[in-house]
């Protein structure tokens, strides 16, 4: 009777249901009430039965709650940092630091990214090509390589990362999930460990990218629109993460970046896999910039030459305690489980961030 | 976005007030005015459907296309007025007038059996068939006091819902 039958079609949205399961209720006793019975109590309860068939307030205000306030777009907000520059005495200081920013850091920057990426694809192409046959050693190699160009672009945005929590390890059977704020996300947990992640693919130089340098890690690539794709893709996932040379398994079950104040719902792929599950949380301090990557309103090119006339870049990132899927849980449950688990990190590291 | 109360003046803001019977406070009326245009993606000065629709929550919600009737196309005056019979400060008899416009679809001020079944419909979806709801209505009616043939009026209303605790505050988010 109750609101089971309901939850198919909403995949974890339960608006409307407690309204609803009360009508049912309401009506399901009603019908099973013998309506030939005389006393005086039972024909007062069922009097007051059109009253509470008509009665849809509760209905009427999980609607507008979400016409006022909802949690969804929540998630999509950039709450614009007050403006600190507004008097005769700050504004010299903060244009002082403008022409800091962008004209001695930012080339620097560049240039030092620059210098990286020379570096790199001398040393990636050639080597790709040349220990084709030798497997084991190219792929070390490489993903040495790719830690090293992650580490040269956390430095181009001057990032101070800070690790908490025990390092992943290889094995098989586990995948790791963390919250998505923007693409370099990757690339900070990248530094650190080479991963795999899943990803779509991009249009422009960040797909030449992906194409060439991520395929030597294992990435595995997707395309949303592309209904057959999930299967094969499922499938994908699952022969990397039993395998035992495999990199690491990452990914963003948010699916897609949010502001880093809240976590969207996470789409339930990472949790059929039948893995353990690694969270991990990555936090940016608001304070030298805001990380959010709004792929809607900005390129990935303006977003990193926004990072990189900033100060810094400074984030937190916490690997968590494993977890596993409970004893007749389902998928889905699983991820809202871990979507409530990792808001909760996020705003406990939020909170913590504005105590300081 | 920038501070969008500063497109409200305090004249504005008075006249809104008052369209709306003084039921929300000035930062509250500022509070929806920002989600007013968070809605409005495009800047019509009202919100669509689709963009209404937009909204998870509300899209699941079952009586998602009556509320859409009522809502869709309004200017930012009409909507808060709307809005306003959720506002702690809202009478029962405005919730109840409010409940009753969901009900009454052609604003003719009567309520047949057939809205009713409409609005149980809605709610109940495939959980019921069309005659078990009928059959429960009709009784309900007949109980209360009315004929399966009766329009009920808004008086009608008051009378049936007076006793029913109506839970449907909603609290506007003031920075």
């Amino acid at each position: 009777m109750e609101g089971d039958q309901f939850k198919g079609s909403a995949d974890g949205i339960n608006a409307g249901e407690a309204g609803r399961g009360i009508c049912n209720e309401v009506v399901a006793d009603f019908l099973n009430t013998n309506v030939e019975e005389d006393s005086s109590e039972a024909y007062l309860d069922n009097k007051m039965q059109l009253r509470d068939l008509l009665d849809i307030s509760q209905v009427l205000s999980e609607a507008g709650s979400a016409i006022i306030d909802d949690s969804f777009t929540r998630c999509f907000k950039s709450n614009a940092p007050e403006p600190w520059n507004w008097n005769i005495y700050l504004f010299p200081l903060w244009v002082m630091g403008v022409a800091v920013r962008y004209l001695i850091l930012f080339p620097i920057r560049v240039i030092l990214l620059a210098l990286g990426w020379i570096i790199f694809l001398s040393l990636f192409f050639p080597l790709h090509f040349a220990l084709k046959n030798h497997d084991q050693l190219r792929r070390q190699i490489e993903r040495g390589l790719v830690e090293f160009m992650c580490s040269v672009f956390v430095a181009s945005w001057t990032g101070v990362v800070k690790y908490h929590g025990p390092r992943p390890s290889r094995r098989t059977k586990q995948v790791f999930v963390a919250n998505h704020t923007s693409m370099i996300d990757f690339v900070i947990l990248e530094q650190m460990t080479g991963f795999s992640a899943i990803m779509q693919k991009h249009p422009g130089w960040v797909g030449f990218l992906q194409t060439t340098v991520l395929e030597s890690l294992g990435c595995i690539w997707f395309n949303r629109t592309e209904a057959n794709d999930r299967h094969a893709v499922a499938q994908k996932l699952k022969n990397h993460v039993n395998d035992p040379d495999a990199n690491p398994l990452l990914i963003f079950p948010e699916g897609t970046c949010v502001n880093n104040e809240y976590t969207v719902m996470f789409k339930k792929g990472a949790f059929e896999l039948d893995c353990v599950v690694c969270p991990i949380a990555i936090k940016y301090n608001k304070i030298f910039v805001d990380a959010f990557w709004n792929s809607k309103k900005q390129s990935f090119t303006m977003h990193l030459v926004r990072l990189m006339t900033s100060w810094a870049v400074v984030c937190d990132v916490w690997y968590l305690e494993p977890q596993t899927i409970k004893k007749g849980e389902t998928p889905i449950e699983f991820s809202e489980r871990q979507q409530n688990f990792s808001e909760a990190v996020i705003r406990r590291l939020n909170a913590t961030a504005q105590n300081q | 976005m920038g501070n969008s109360s500063s497109l409200l003046t305090q004249y504005d803001l008075e006249d809104l007030q008052n369209h709306c019977s003084n039921l929300y406070s000035q930062r509250e009326i500022i509070a929806l005015y920002e989600r007013f245009c968070q809605l409005d993606r495009t800047s019509k000065g009202f919100i669509s459907a689709d963009e209404f629709m937009g909204v998870p929550e509300f899209a699941v919600n079952p009586l998602c296309q009556r509320l859409l009737k009522m809502l869709e196309g309004l200017n930012f005056k009409e909507f808060i007025a709307l809005l306003s019979a959720f506002s702690a400060r809202a009478t029962k008899d405005d919730k109840l007038k409010f409940i009753f416009r969901v009900y009454d679809t052609d604003g003719n001020g009567k309520v047949t059996s057939s809205d009713m079944l409409q609005v149980l419909r809605d709610l109940s979806g495939n959980f019921l068939t069309d005659e078990q709801r009928q059959s429960v209505l009709n009784q309900a009616l007949e109980q209360a006091g009315y004929t399966v043939d009766s329009a009920l009026t808004l008086l009608d209303f008051k009378q049936v819902l007076g006793k029913a605790d109506l839970k449907m505050d909603v609290e506007v988010p003031v920075d």
